[in-house]
């Protein structure tokens, strides 16, 4: 994961910008710190494309949010800000997920409930309210890459884990996604896998994201101060959330 | 939790390692030596992934192992598994209830569900197939499977049938499917395996546990509470449908001597860490698995529910301890905290 620590293509590249994305991507990760939007996060993530494509939108109603909410969040006053934040998000979601439906039709049965359920995620209005209503449109559409990426590949991550170890193979159904010419994609790891269920039912999940976190714990604990984040993440940090 | 010093632990663990050899004999006479071979993979692969993790949590595996609580679960699970499950699902079984379900929480005192039960509903919506395929009864015709043949169909190597025409489903599981499909109990009868009180073997295997389970009451180990309010609870809610609708539900001492009843209710259920701890609260921590016993063996998907109601209760366990709190000499009542 430390790759990902560095800032990519970000303009400006002042050390604010750097602790905003890698609070994100790691120390104030959605999904493994604040344990926000655990729904989508435990009940899509089978497969490592059903991660993808909804941490993909995610990422993007994070970020049309951030910015709409950064744009005008000198002219709502404090006392409405909240159903605007959550117009403003369901419309972004609305959105979503019409165009999902009309390019991406495949992976939008599969994902089902789940696209519009993206309203209910707490990360989304979570950032609003925290971060894009108290800063300008830069720090908020950086703050709405990091944290979107960072839940992006939490979804992947898991789903990886729970379609090895329930299928046996790796991006599968890629197509759904990328169309038929992907399907090189899937990597079948065991042949003739007899499938070990509980990965694929939601105790699987639970019990993979107890054990993610552990290890992000772990590491967490290892590296010390040395991370950006984690100095204001203390590893505990997540029992609280 | 009750503080406890390792010996008491290791005595009360060690008397109920002692009642749970009727059980196995019963199944070895019936089954064939399957949980015998079970419980000779399990037990070293408890000992250790439990000496790994202690030595992982930097304390030293011996003191710990001596207290035998990793070994009795291993043996509970033999116990509970289809005599021919492969190796590698036993084992797994077994990794899953002392690591995930005991270690992770603590270790021994700490952990709130069951870990043997955690390892088998693991297995069974896991392989759901495998973990309910048993063997005939075959003890009673006085054809029991041999031991090298068990040993070879558990390790998967050498020639062998195909399994699925060597094992069935169990009565149980066979009587819910009959009833499932619209006969009445007199029809589905006719098509299961029946023995003289119970399904056939079954209520051997049972009467053993019970054998093993009244040593345990009478020595002390286990209170009286759980197991007889199992029972009752059980036998109630079994008398009270069989009474209004005899055709489409079975008698009482049908479901007290099938499944894991009774290895569940003196062995499983009375387990001092994950039941409840007050007298009170253990009566009805065990009613409650005698009634979730009987809604999922007759309205569930499921077969069997013995694992399935204790780890339900193990849930409740702390709540019902908290409202049947015996009041402290000179406590006044409402008195909380």
């Amino acid at each position: 994961m430390s790759a990902e620590q560095k800032k990519s293509g970000t303009p400006q590249p002042t050390i604010e910008y750097r602790k905003i994305l890698s609070d994100g991507l790691w120390g104030n990760n959605a999904g493994l710190v604040q344990l926000l939007g655990l729904c989508p996060l435990l009940a899509v993530t089978t497969t490592t494309i059903n991660g993808l494509g909804l941490g993909l939108a995610t990422t993007l109603t994070l970020i049309i949010s951030n910015l709409m909410v950064s744009s005008i969040r000198n002219i709502i006053t404090k006392e409405i800000r909240i159903p605007v934040f959550v117009l403003i998000i369901a419309c972004t979601v609305t959105g979503i997920e019409l165009a999902m439906n009309a390019w991406f039709h495949e992976l939008f049965l599969v994902l089902g409930i789940f696209i519009p359920l993206i309203v209910t995620n707490c990360a989304i209005i979570g950032r609003a309210e925290s971060f894009a209503s108290r800063n300008s449109l830069l720090p908020s559409l950086v703050d709405a890459i990091g944290m979107g990426i960072g839940f992006t590949l939490i979804l992947m991550f898991l789903g990886g884990i729970r379609e090895l170890f329930g299928f046996g193979t790796l991006f599968a159904q890629s197509d759904l996604m990328f169309g038929q010419a992907a399907e090189w994609m899937t990597i079948t790891l065991v042949e003739d896998y007899r499938g070990f269920l509980l990965a694929i039912l939601p105790p699987g999940a639970f019990i993979g994201l107890g054990l993610i976190i552990a290890a992000k714990n772990r590491i967490d604990q290892r590296v010390g101060t040395v991370l950006i984040g984690a100095e204001e993440e203390p590893a505990t940090a997540t029992q609280t959330a | 939790m009750i503080p406890h010093n390792r010996s008491t632990t290791t005595r009360e663990m060690g008397m109920v390692i002692l009642a749970l050899l009727p059980g196995f004999f019963a199944l070895t006479w019936i089954f064939g030596p399957g949980a015998l071979v079970h419980a000779a993979i399990m037990v070293p692969a408890a000992i250790l992934a439990e000496s790994m993790i202690l030595l992982i949590r930097g304390r030293s595996p011996a003191s710990t192992i001596s207290d035998l609580s990793s070994i009795l679960t291993a043996l509970l699970l033999a116990a509970a598994l289809p005599p021919l499950l492969p190796w590698w699902m036993a084992i797994m079984g077994v990794l899953f209830a002392i690591i995930l379900a005991k270690q992770l929480y603590g270790g021994l005192g700490q952990n709130p569900f069951n870990p043997a039960m955690v390892g088998y509903v693991i297995l069974l919506i896991s392989f759901p197939l495998e973990m309910t395929s048993w063997l005939p009864p075959s003890g009673i015709e006085g054809a029991t499977m041999g031991l090298s043949q068990t040993v070879q169909i558990i390790l998967g190597i050498g020639e062998h049938q195909p399994l699925d025409t060597l094992t069935g489903a169990t009565p149980l599981d066979a009587m819910k499917t009959a009833l499932d499909q619209g006969f009445t109990i007199r029809e589905s009868q006719e098509m299961v395996p029946v023995g003289i009180m119970a399904g056939a073997g079954w209520e051997w295997v049972n009467l053993a546990f019970l054998a093993g389970g009244l040593l345990l009451l009478i020595t002390g180990t286990i209170s009286w509470q759980i197991p007889v309010s199992m029972l009752v609870a059980l036998h109630l809610t079994a008398f009270f449908f069989n009474t209004v609708d005899p055709a489409n539900f079975t008698t009482p001492l049908y479901h007290l001597l099938s499944g894991g009843i009774m290895l569940g209710a003196f062995f499983i259920a009375t387990d001092p860490v994950t039941a409840s701890t007050t007298p009170v609260g253990r009566i009805w921590f065990g009613a409650g698995i005698g009634v979730l016993v009987y809604i999922i063996r007759t309205w569930g998907g499921y077969p069997d529910a013995v694992a399935f109601s204790v780890l339900l209760m193990n849930m409740l366990a702390p709540l019902i301890d908290h409202f049947t709190r015996p009041a402290i000499y000179g406590e006044q009542r409402g008195d909380n905290e």
